[in-house]
């Protein structure tokens, strides 16, 4: 849906972006990630044309973004940013209703998608007449997200929406909006540094230093798979907490022992290592039963898991060299 | 008038009339410039706050234009724009732009860079993000502008009086010159209320939170321009001639006052000062002018002195006056000063007046020239036994006596001399008189009566029509009440006068002032 091609921009003697090229396909979510000042933001704002580049095309639905004037084409992207961008003289409702306005929408209609919009991003009533300054940080940046939303538009663009966030607000923040349904319809590309960040909500990522793309490829590929020494260091910190969020039961199922742990409760093989893990840890019984979508079944403890993840690892390896 | 002293109530519920006009006219200036300031000063903040470049050289040009004294650039605008609200107006405007740029400026680009970029993101265009964004969050900050442009407003605007424009300053300059306390605070305490109410009124509207804010936004132009028609109100009314008279002269029983009483003479008047009466005069601005008999711009202009049928202009025959301190400390001195005693007459004092007035020769070379004429002029004498100290007021004919008196001192004493020239006023020479901070200067003998002593009415009607009369009460009165001496007079008789340009005075056959009342009623 989106296509980016030889995208280039340099502020005097910087060059912020070098040559990006990469494509985002319909409802795709794609992250960018790379350590600050790689030119991740500046990418961003080319799309919208909040920043023209000296160089390079970018093209929405095939069409070339320059085709027309850039308030209207902003019209129809929706854009988060990470210091929210509030407009602090305007209460909540008119904040969520500047596009709507800008795009003369029924009174009614706005009231109604604004009213659902609070719903979803877990805002109370009262906060429509409220100013921003009266709002939490967590607050204001739903605010930010509803406003973004309300036009329902195809492409989505986001640059660290939660950045400014506390780990614990931002955890939250980052577990509802996936369980949105605009986050599964959306075509949504989305600015992060944080790792973590980027593998819980990408399709795939687009890692970048230095103004270049060092590797494009889904959160596997990056772990598993790293393009050069860059690539695999950048993951290197975070690694077993990453892979441990990436592999599910699914990956695991070859390697778990087929034991009779006489579990009760059941639960599904989509699940990752690292929640089934937590889910052992927090319940009473110490043991699931895993189900996977042919009907097979497995039980499950930490230590089964353990095994199973450890062999899983040394065939990745394997696999590699 | 009677034996009791007026007190400012008084004298402001006697002047209520005036003091109302005056007040209007304040408001009137103060909100037309105010609303032109705002016209220009808001969109010009606007445009440097988006092109920065020209933000230092236009900030920096309306700072400059700040700097300029305020009487000098009324004094500019006389030759380009004349007297009355014109200039006025355009001087106060131009006061009143700096702060009104800076802070729209200040506060456009002390916006979050966020808040804008969320604006264009949302797809606003440049007018939208300048309405919706910019301006009502600069508001506060243009607001404070606003306010400071007003106090200096109405401060400014009392200046206005000097070149016709009316306000409260008549009163104020009026008081100054004729020693009158209560009219100085009749002027300066509306005008210090004034500042003081519109400045509060201000800071109440910035304050306001954005909700209310908006509404005042629309009322607020609206309001500006109902103050600003108050200037109109006033002048409504005109006659086929116009009259400037000077703040002192309206005054004055030996005035306007007297006008009014003696002759009953109803002219349209504005009030003007004595800097740009006679051009003005000459330039037909006006017509009817209250001039000094002795001013060397009569002759410069081509006017013409009215005659004085009724005699309501006491003599002002100019005499040195001299502290006792001062004529025991130096007694060369007053033989010194007496030297020049009846020796210059009204035409002379015209002529020499003319020379430094019209042919721009300074009062030295014009002193020096004449005291060399009469045989007076020797060179100055190095013995240096103290120094006398010389005021004069801020007219060119007490600098043209200074100077006189100054040369005739060091070629025939062996005193020093230092001059203070320049200062304002009588109330201002006559207080540095009491406070020993000159030794004498020139004054006239209807001032020391009528701005001075005001001695009752009988009095002023019994001396205050013959010059030997009118000399011996005041030099008395002065010995008794001041310890101050008058030596003799020098001469001439610079008295009040009303004037009119030769010309016109020939086409409709006025002569006296009594000519004139019947030329205004036919009329
Ligand atoms: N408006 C600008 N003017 C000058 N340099 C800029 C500007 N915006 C970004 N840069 C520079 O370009 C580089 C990339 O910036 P950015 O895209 O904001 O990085 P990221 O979002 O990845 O942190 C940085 O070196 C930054 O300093
Ligand atoms: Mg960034």
């Amino acid at each position: 849906m989106v296509e980016i091609q030889n995208l280039t921009k340099n502020f005097g003697q910087t060059l912020a972006v070098d040559k990006v090229s990469f494509e985002v396909k319909k409802g795709e979510n794609l992250i960018m990630l790379g350590t600050s000042g790689c030119g991740k933001t500046t990418t961003l704002k080319m799309i919208n044309r909040l920043i023209e580049p000296n160089q390079g095309e970018i093209f929405i639905n095939g069409k070339n973004i320059n085709a027309q004037k850039p308030e209207l084409l902003r019209r129809k992207i929706g854009y988060v940013m990470q210091n929210t961008g509030l407009f602090p003289h305007y209460t909540v409702e008119q904040n969520i209703g500047v596009l709507p306005q800008l795009l003369k929408w029924d009174k009614k209609i706005t009231r109604q998608k604004t009213e659902e919009l609070l719903n979803k991003l877990h805002l109370p009533e009262a906060s429509l007449t409220m100013y921003p300054n009266q709002l939490s940080g967590g607050q204001q940046q739903r605010v930010g997200l509803a406003r973004a939303l309300i036009a329902d538009t195809e492409l989505l663009l986001m640059d660290e929406p939660f950045g400014a966030l506390d780990n614990v607000t931002r955890n939250q923040i980052q577990k509802e909006f996936k369980a949105l349904p605009e986050f599964q319809n959306k075509t949504i590309i989305m600015v992060t540094h944080d790792v973590q960040e980027a593998f819980e909500l990408a399709d795939r990522i687009v890692l970048m230093d230095k103004g270049k793309v060092v590797q494009i490829g889904t959160p596997k590929d990056l772990l598993y798979r790293p393009i050069n020494e860059f690539a695999e260091q950048f993951l290197d910190a975070q690694r077993l907490a990453l892979e441990l969020k990436i592999v599910s039961l699914n990956d695991l199922w070859p390697y778990l022992s087929l034991n009779n742990l006489a579990c009760t409760t059941s639960i599904s093989s989509s699940i990752n290592v690292w929640d089934s893990m937590e889910m052992i840890r927090k319940s009473d019984h110490s043991c699931f039963q895993v189900s996977n979508t042919k009907g097979e079944k497995r039980d499950i403890d930490f230590q089964v898991l353990t095994q199973a993840f450890n062999h899983f690892q040394i065939a990745q390896a394997n696999e590699r060299t | 008038m009677n034996e009791h002293r007026q007190t400012l109530w008084e004298f402001m519920s006697a002047e209520s009339d005036k003091l109302i006009t005056q007040t209007f006219q304040h408001i009137g200036l103060t909100f037309i410039s105010l609303f032109f300031a705002v016209a220009i000063g808001l969109p010009l903040g606007i445009y440097i706050a988006n092109r920065r470049k020209f933000a230092g050289p236009i900030l920096g040009f309306a700072g400059v234009l700040q700097t300029i004294p305020s009487i000098a650039l009324l004094g500019f605008m006389i030759p380009l724009l004349g007297i009355g609200a014109k200039p006025a107006i355009v001087a106060l405007l131009i006061y009143a732009l700096l702060p009104i740029i800076r802070n729209t400026y200040t506060g456009i680009i002390g916006i979050d860079g966020n808040i804008i970029e969320a604006s264009r993101a949302l797809g606003m265009n440049k007018w939208q993000i300048l309405f919706k964004v910019q301006l009502p969050l600069a508001m506060p900050v243009i607001f404070a502008g606003i306010r400071t442009a007003t106090v200096i407003n109405v401060g400014v605007a009392t200046l206005a009086s000097y070149i016709a424009a009316g306000g409260l300053g008549e009163f104020i300059f009026g008081g100054i010159s004729l020693n009158n306390t209560n009219m100085i605070l009749a002027g300066a305490i509306p005008a210090a209320m004034l500042a003081i109410l519109l400045d509060n009124l201000l800071a109440l509207l910035q304050k306001m939170n954005f909700k209310k804010l908006k509404k005042v936004l629309y009322i607020f132009p609206i309001i500006i321009v109902l103050l600003a028609s108050f200037y109109a109100l006033p002048s409504a009314y005109g006659t086929v001639l116009t009259a400037g008279f000077t703040p002192e002269f309206m005054g004055r029983q030996d005035g306007d006052l007297g006008l009014r009483s003696k002759y009953g003479l109803k002219i349209h008047t504005i009030v003007i000062s004595d800097a740009v009466m006679y051009k003005a005069a000459f330039e037909k601005e006006i017509d009817v002018i209250s001039g000094y008999s002795t001013d060397g711009r009569l002759k410069a202009f081509g006017l013409k002195i009215l005659n004085d049928d009724k005699g309501i202009f006491p003599p002002y025959y100019a005499a040195p006056i001299v502290s006792e301190k001062a004529l025991t400390k130096f007694p060369q001195l007053e033989s010194t000063l007496n030297l020049l005693a009846g020796k210059i007459t009204d035409s002379v004092m015209t002529d020499l007046n003319y020379k430094t007035d019209y042919l721009h020769q300074t009062p030295e070379k014009v002193a020096k020239d004449f005291l060399v004429k009469i045989g007076l002029y020797k060179p100055s004498r190095d013995v240096k036994l103290g120094v006398v100290k010389i005021g004069s007021k801020i007219f060119g004919e007490q600098y043209i006596l200074a100077e006189m008196y100054s040369m005739l001192i060091k070629g025939n004493t062996a005193y020093d001399v230092s001059t203070k020239t320049g200062l304002g006023g009588t109330k201002i020479c006559f207080d540095a008189l009491m406070n020993d901070q000159i030794d004498f200067y020139p004054e006239y003998t209807g001032t020391g009566l009528l701005a001075i002593l005001k001695p009752d009415a009988k009095t002023i009607e019994k001396v205050g029509r013959d010059k030997e009369l009118t000399y011996n009460y005041v030099s008395s009165a002065f010995e008794k009440q001041f310890k101050i001496k008058w030596l003799k007079p020098i001469g001439f008789n610079n008295t009040y006068a009303l004037m009119m340009r030769r010309k016109q005075s020939g086409e409709i056959n006025v002569n006296t002032i009594t000519d004139l009342k019947k030329y205004l009623d036919r009329n």
